[in-house]
């Protein structure tokens, strides 16, 4: 597949965005139960909107991908069959949440709405971080499944695609998060960049076994059964267009097999290295100069793993146009 | 329930891109708009086609077999493109199970085309809007047309008669009568995307010549002249050879 650029900026940034707010979230949810001090009400709102931001920056990249974007709106109507149509109807309704997260925590309007019966308050924030959880969670899978419900692309049919894109943006929000604590609460640093680790490992961890199973895939499809002619030797000799058409621009990237795999150990070290042992070396000495670079380092990288998703899947309707990859 | 459908005779395909020009023509001429093409005289021409006619090369020299492979949507009966549209312009019709886009619907998001293992789907550049084979919609129903021109343009223009057209769930159609009987197949069935368009596949043209056909069993001697004329009595097959 050729990578399509705004795709790959849209799920790494809603990625960072969805990360952040469920960073925020935990430690706010550590804090309900004073295992963590409570921060300021400002720490929570400025972060959610600061996953705002990224989300909002996301939304506008993935309208470059839509040869009609003035008919975006139509998008939502096909919810009951389509994952994309879902995503276009979670993607707005988490943002409502950040917003409403933020509002709450900055506007001072955080209510008790329920006592439980062990005498914990439940605050409107909760409520609404707990809301913003299930709907980042639920955006993860949508953006997932998107990719993961195409069973032609063996690639990405696996659930690992799914649990890839939760990871990868868990791992890309908490080092932000980190990153935001250790400007604004430098206490938080510790907690957040621990989880950052876990994730970032367990990302490493999943996206391995990933490229270990999609390197020994078999594709299903053959020449054979794509023209059904049963003959080994089958090889193409026109493809019904001097001058090459959409499906030949649209499902080749048109690199080279050593650029595909120098990209592959690009996105390796950036996204799961660099940050890892940054974050090792954080611990002892909390600098925001090495979390920022950890950071965009791991964004650079991640932009190289959403290119290499992409590019790393291999269409079936290709059999049609061997002449050209 | 009524599924229309090509079916494409590969035994019989010259590969002369008639149905593709044929096509072209037709759909570009339409109500629908046309079918936009970027530098059809410069140096890298391309556009937006329905149909092309690929061409393989089958086997290894000297033993080879040149087949043409034309290519357009096949209609499938569950098609994988519909679903995933997340506005509703990709449909397949109930009536007569054709799959369409509706151009006004299209984002142009391209998603349909990634759910294609056919890449039957191809985006229309300058209106940008996903365009795919219609059947010639606009014209199998097409009253003012005469009945015999009521079939999808490829189908008309094929010299050859490689492409039939028809109904795949009426058992007495001419197209499911040709798959029943040429050994009609399917494209990529393992997708389970149960193609309406079916290939009929090449076929040996031998001729089984028996041994009698060369020489008359009935004349032993092998002395070769005029039959004795039979009795005026006899009976005879026909008025003809009767005195």
């Amino acid at each position: 597949m050729k990578p399509a650029l705004s795709v790959v900026f849209l799920t790494t940034l809603i990625g960072a965005g969805q990360g952040l707010f469920l960073a925020l979230f935990t430690q706010q949810s550590y804090a309900l139960f004073d295992l963590l001090p409570h921060q300021q009400a400002s720490f929570y709102g400025w972060g959610s909107l600061l996953a705002l931001l990224f989300t909002i920056s996301g939304l506008v990249a993935s309208f470059f991908h839509l040869g009609r974007p003035e008919r975006a709106w139509r998008a939502a109507a096909q919810w009951r069959t389509s994952w994309l149509s879902r995503e276009v109807i979670v993607l707005p309704a988490f943002m409502g949440i950040l917003f409403l997260y933020a509002a709450a925590h900055l506007g001072g309007f955080d209510p008790v709405l329920v006592v439980l019966p062990s005498g914990l308050n439940i605050h409107a924030t909760i409520a609404l971080g707990i809301l913003g959880t299930l709907l980042a969670f639920a955006l993860f899978l949508c953006t997932g499944m998107i990719y993961a419900c195409l069973r032609f692309l063996q690639e990405w049919h696996t659930p690992l695609t799914v649990v890839n894109f939760i990871l990868l943006g868990g791992s890309s929000g908490f080092i932000l998060a980190t990153l935001y604590a250790a400007l604004f609460s430098p206490t938080q640093v510790g907690f957040l960049g621990g989880w950052a680790s876990i994730i970032t490992v367990l990302a490493l961890l999943v996206r391995s076994a990933s490229l270990w199973r999609n390197a020994r895939l078999r594709p299903k499809s053959t020449m054979q059964t794509a023209i059904g002619i049963k003959h080994p030797r089958i090889v193409q000799k026109a493809q019904g267009a001097m001058g090459g058409s959409f499906n030949t621009r649209e499902f080749f990237h048109g690199k080279s097999e050593s650029f595909v795999s120098r990209i592959k150990a690009f996105f390796l070290i950036f996204v799961f290295a660099v940050p890892l042992l940054i974050l090792a070396f954080n611990f002892s000495n909390a600098s925001v100069a090495l979390l920022c670079v950890a950071f965009f380092a791991q964004y650079a990288g991640l932009l190289a793993e959403r290119w290499y998703f992409f590019a790393e899947a291999k269409h079936p309707q290709n059999l049609y146009y061997q002449g050209k990859s | 329930m009524t599924q229309l459908a090509l079916v494409i005779d590969l035994n019989v395909c010259v590969g002369c891109h008639a149905c593709v020009t044929s096509c072209k023509e037709w759909n570009t001429s339409g109500a629908a708009g046309p079918l936009c093409d970027e530098n059809p005289y410069g140096a890298d021409p391309t556009g937006t086609f329905f149909n092309r006619v690929q061409t393989f090369e089958v086997g290894q020299y000297p033993n080879t077999e040149t087949v043409h492979f034309p290519k357009s949507c096949l209609h499938c009966e569950d098609p994988p493109c519909v679903p995933v549209c997340p506005t509703g312009a990709s449909y397949k019709r109930k009536q007569d199970g054709i799959v369409l886009v509706d151009y006004d619907k299209c984002i142009g998001c391209k998603y349909c085309t990634w759910a294609c293992p056919y890449g039957a789907r191809e985006i229309d550049e300058k209106q940008q809007v996903m365009k795919k084979c219609t059947l010639c919609v606009d014209r199998i129903y097409d009253q003012a047309l005469p009945e015999a021109d009521r079939k999808p343009s490829c189908v008309k223009a094929c010299p050859t008669s490689a492409r039939l057209f028809g109904d795949v769930h009426d058992p007495e159609s001419v197209v499911s009568k040709a798959i029943r009987e040429n050994a009609g197949y399917a494209l990529m069935p393992e997708w389970g995307t149960h193609p309406a368009n079916h290939y009929l596949p090449r076929r040996k043209t031998n001729m089984k010549i028996h041994e009698d056909e060369l020489e008359r069993v009935d004349n032993p001697l092998k002395v070769d002249g005029k039959l004795p004329k039979p009795n005026m009595k006899d009976p005879t097959l026909d008025d003809v050879t009767t005195w």
